[in-house]
Parts: C-alpha cells; structure tokens; sequence
C-alpha cells in the first residue's frame, strides 16, 4: 500500500492530485461522473470580483499534442461562488479546496482575499497572475518580478488561508518571479500557467481564436513546466505544485522527482473527464513498480 | 455520459467530402444529442450530432476538413472508436405544430434527420453550395417528409440560401447549420423554431466553458445547455 499522503502548507491532502483551475468548473460536470474525494484536492475555475461573460467565440483550438483557449475568466463573481458555488461543491466534497483568484487592480485582489477569507469553504487561495487571455489581468503581475512580489505583500496580511500563486511561464527568468513571490509571503507555488500561443486558419487568413493568441496546454507543454519546476524547487524553499501537461501516473511521477509536491491536472480532463482519478491510481501503480513507498520520498530526493 | 468504444460498421461516401459512419451501439440517444470522438493524434475530441438510430446502430455524419476528419475517413469496418455520449439537451419536440420544417446546412442535416423519425409530415429545406454536395434527399424521403433542395451555384434544386425556400404556411421549425445560416433563418422566418449551434468546443460536457454564448437568459454552455437553443432565446 502506498502512501500518497501530502501536506502541503498545512493543508493535508489524501493524494497529490488536483484538478487545475478553468478545467474542473466548481466540480458540477465531473460529480456525477466520480466520486470528487478521490483526488487531493480541486482548484477551481478563475473567479474575479464582478461576473464575466469572458471573451467571444471561437475560444478554443487545436494543436499538435495540446490546444490553446481564450476563455478570458467566464466567472459568475465571487459572491456567488462563495454563497452557491462553493458550499454546493463542500457538501459532495472533503478535501482541500482551492480558490483561484483574479483580478484588474491590487484593490480587486484585496477584495477577493478578504472575502474568501471569511469563507469556510474555502481553505487555500490560489493566485492568478498568469492569465494570458485578458486585458490588463493578471499576467501583468505575474510577468513583472517587482510588481508581483509588491502584490503578494499586499495581500499576505489580509489572507488569513494559505496563499499560493500561480506563476506564469511566459517569462525570461521563472526564478526570478518565484523568489518574488516567495519573499513577498507567498505560503507555496503553482507552476505553470498557459503558454502564450497561437493559430491562424490558412483559408480565411484570419487568426482561429477571437483573441488573437490564446493559452497553450496540454502534453505538448510538459517538458517545460517540468524545467520550470525543476528550476524553481532549488531555487526557493516554499513548496512547489506541478502544472502543465500531465496526463498520466507516470508524468505526475516524473513532476514529483522534478521537486513537486503535488500535480495539478489541466486540459487531460477535457478529452478524458475520468482522467484525475486514473491518475491517482496510475500513481499509486508507477510508486509499486519503482518500489517507493511514500510520494514524499519523490519529492525529497530531488535531483 | 459514458466512455465507451464502438465498433465501426461501415464508413461510406454520401457526397464530396462527406461521409456517414455506422456504429454499433446499444445506447440509445435523444434527437439533436451529440457525441465526442477521440481520434489518434488528436488532442480534443471531434464533436459529432446523432444522424440516425435504430436497432443498435448508431449513425454520424461528418465533413473531412482537418487531419482527424481525414484519419476517420480512412478507418475501416471493425475498427474501434472511442467516444464519449451523449452529450448536449436535444430538441425538444413540439407535439402541437402541424406544418414542421426541418431547415439544415449540409452537414447541418445530420441531427434533423435523426429527428425526422420523431417528426410526423415534415418539410425538410436542405442548403449546399453546389450539385456534388447533395445529399441525405433520399433518406429524409423514406422517413415520410417532403424535400426541397437549394445550391448556391443553383446546379441542382433552387437557386440560392435556405431562406429562399422557406414553405410559407410553415407553423414550427428545426434548423442546424452554419451560424451565418442559423442567423438568417431566425431573421427571415416568423414563427418560432429551434436551432442546433456549431462551435469549436474543448470538452464537449461543460468543463471548460470554451462554448459558453451570451443568451436571453445568460451565459449558456453549447455543449451542455444546448446545442439546441430556442430561437427566442438567442442574442445576434
């Protein structure tokens, strides 16, 4: 029996997956399909201050080993998630419960910390800084070491839950905006966000998604998310959560021995919705056959 | 929603560049739902609408327009696909119209001809650009219904859209096709009707929201809230 066990930034999780925000909604589409307890934990869709409808159609389209999105944050506002969203996803659901934030401004960041504090249902912030997908959002901080560190600080006293952020890969130097992050009090990292990408249809010579670029995930994503983790867990002391390509036990594995604590599961559940809990399973079957008994001693012996 | 594989059964040419797969399936679908495909070397699955059933056989039609089109073409009877079904609410039929038309765009007829069999005594407007894509006439006539033909090039049938062919004592409609067709039959016809939306989807059962339309009464899903949406419902 293998202990897939983590505890990350006090908050206990039964095993190290979690589905990523923008792919798990608040758990509505998935919960008649499987029992939500049997991963660690779910980060949910990107919530802002006020509702938004988001970006235009197209929104989505496709690549070689991944496909990119422009969704642009559709949210119903914090106010429902916390009195709808979030208590209908409590009531099916024991484990740790992550709500993604994002915002416009430093004010509306502060604003959702302090709301979601308050709410019993939710038990670790994740911050959005990576958004590539709309205007003047969240990637500004993320893509800005100095402006992001200052915003972490900002919001770290007014959090009264774990704070995460999630990084942004579109970046020259991760480390860099890690360490800001870090020492802006940040109590762990998730890595990575979307890429910046790209298609063009070649028939109308016009750009597939409405946006221009969108967000590029999936398998095609994973090496890199996998340096960047690498590169991160060294370099700071703050736990790491993998992001960005994982479909399978195997990857989540690989994510584990690159310094991560956990892994979260994006765009695998969009083609296989039974995806996050194959791969807790997968995990536990790839630790028997490598003879590792507990997924802490993944993350301990980093290379 | 289930994932299952289906066994191909046939996978024949019904005009250019489209063909009707025929699957074995023991599932039984509603008119107007639809299923996603996985096909190798794709990342997202292709959504497909239910263009027939009967006796455990399962129908989709489907245009060949990108390399997973392309591979499906190729695929042979016995081969396995994997998909997931079914998705979407379906048309909602109403019992109380008499003089039905089912309006669709080429691949567009898939869904409508599936809802043929529930649909006593309909007209069926059928649109394409030109003579070599017509299709499915046949079909829609053995299930009872009276078909008109349009191309835009008026190689065959009327000349022009849809819109020019629309029966004028048409008291209901059902209409699946490409959003500028959709549009236009909304606009030119004066009853109400319902329309199945095509749009590039990620997940196809609600996840992700890459669908999601601004309705008159919200946000709606594609895939999930429709792809039928009544036409009253619909902002253009």
């Amino acid at each position: 029996m293998v202990n897939l066990n983590t505890d990350i930034a006090g908050l206990h999780f039964e095993n190290p997956v979690i589905p990523a925000s923008g792919t798990f909604g608040f758990g509505e589409d998935f919960a008649p399909l499987w029992d939500l307890n049997r991963v660690g934990g779910i980060a949910v869709k990107g919530t802002t201050l006020e509702p938004r409808y988001g970006n235009p159609l197209p929104r989505i389209a496709e690549c070689e080993g991944g496909m990119l999105n422009c969704v642009g944050l559709q949210n119903p506002g914090i106010e429902k998630v916390l009195s709808e969203k979030l208590p209908a996803l409590r009531s099916v659901y024991k484990g740790v419960i992550l709500l993604n934030i994002s915002g416009f401004s430093e004010q509306e960041y502060l604003s959702c910390c302090e709301m979601a504090s308050q709410s019993p249902d939710v038990d670790a912030i994740e911050l959005n800084v990576s958004c590539p997908n709309v205007h003047g959002g969240g990637m500004a901080f993320g893509t800005d070491a100095k402006a992001l560190g200052l915003l972490v600080a900002k919001l770290r006293p007014v959090c009264t839950k774990p704070l995460f952020v999630k990084l942004s890969p579109n970046v020259t130097d991760i480390v860099a905006v890690a360490k800001a992050a870090e020492e802006g009090g940040a109590d762990g990292l998730v890595l990575i966000n979307t890429l910046l990408g790209m298609r063009i249809n070649i028939n109308t010579r016009k750009p597939i998604l409405s946006n221009t670029t969108g967000g590029l995930s999936g398998d095609c994503i994973f090496p890199i998310a996998l340096r960047m983790v690498y590169q991160v867990s060294n370099a700071c002391s703050v736990p790491v959560i993998g992001c960005g390509g994982v479909s399978s036990g195997e990857q989540a594995v690989e994510m584990m021995m690159a310094g991560a604590r956990a892994v979260q599961v994006g765009s695998a559940s969009l083609r296989d919705p039974w995806a996050c809990p194959r791969i807790a399973q997968e995990i536990a079957d790839v630790c028997i056959k490598l003879k590792i008994n507990s997924i802490s001693d993944i993350w301990q012996k980093t290379l | 929603m289930v994932n299952e594989t289906l066994t191909i059964l046939s996978n024949e040419s019904l005009a250019r560049d489209v063909r009707m797969m025929r699957l074995a399936c023991a599932l039984v679908p509603e008119p107007g739902q639809f299923l996603q495909v996985s096909v190798p070397g794709g990342f997202l699955r292709r959504p497909f609408g239910v263009a027939d059933y009967r006796d455990g056989v399962l129908s989709i039609i489907y245009k060949i327009v990108g390399k997973g089109t392309e591979y499906m073409s190729r695929m042979q009877p016995g081969q396995a696909l994997d998909v997931l079904h079914y998705l979407g609410n379906g048309f909602r039929l109403q019992p109380g119209s008499k003089r039905v038309c089912l309006i669709g765009g080429s691949v567009g007829l898939a869904p409508l001809l599936y809802l043929a069999r529930f649909v006593k005594d309909a007209t069926v407007v059928m649109g394409f650009r030109s003579r070599a894509d017509v299709m499915l006439r046949e079909e829609f006539e053995a299930l009872g219904c009276r078909v008109t033909v349009c191309t835009e090039d008026g190689s065959e049938g009327v000349k022009g859209f849809v819109t020019d062919a629309l029966p004028e004592d048409m008291d209901y409609y059902y209409a699946c096709g490409p959003m500028p067709m959709l549009r236009a039959v909304c606009n030119a016809a004066k009853v109400e009707g319902q329309l199945s939306l095509e749009a590039r989807m990620g997940c196809g059962f609600g996840a992700c929201v890459g669908c999601s339309i601004m309705t008159k009464d919200g946000t709606a899903r594609v895939c999930k809230e429709g792809p039928v949406f009544s036409s009253d419902k619909l902002i253009w």
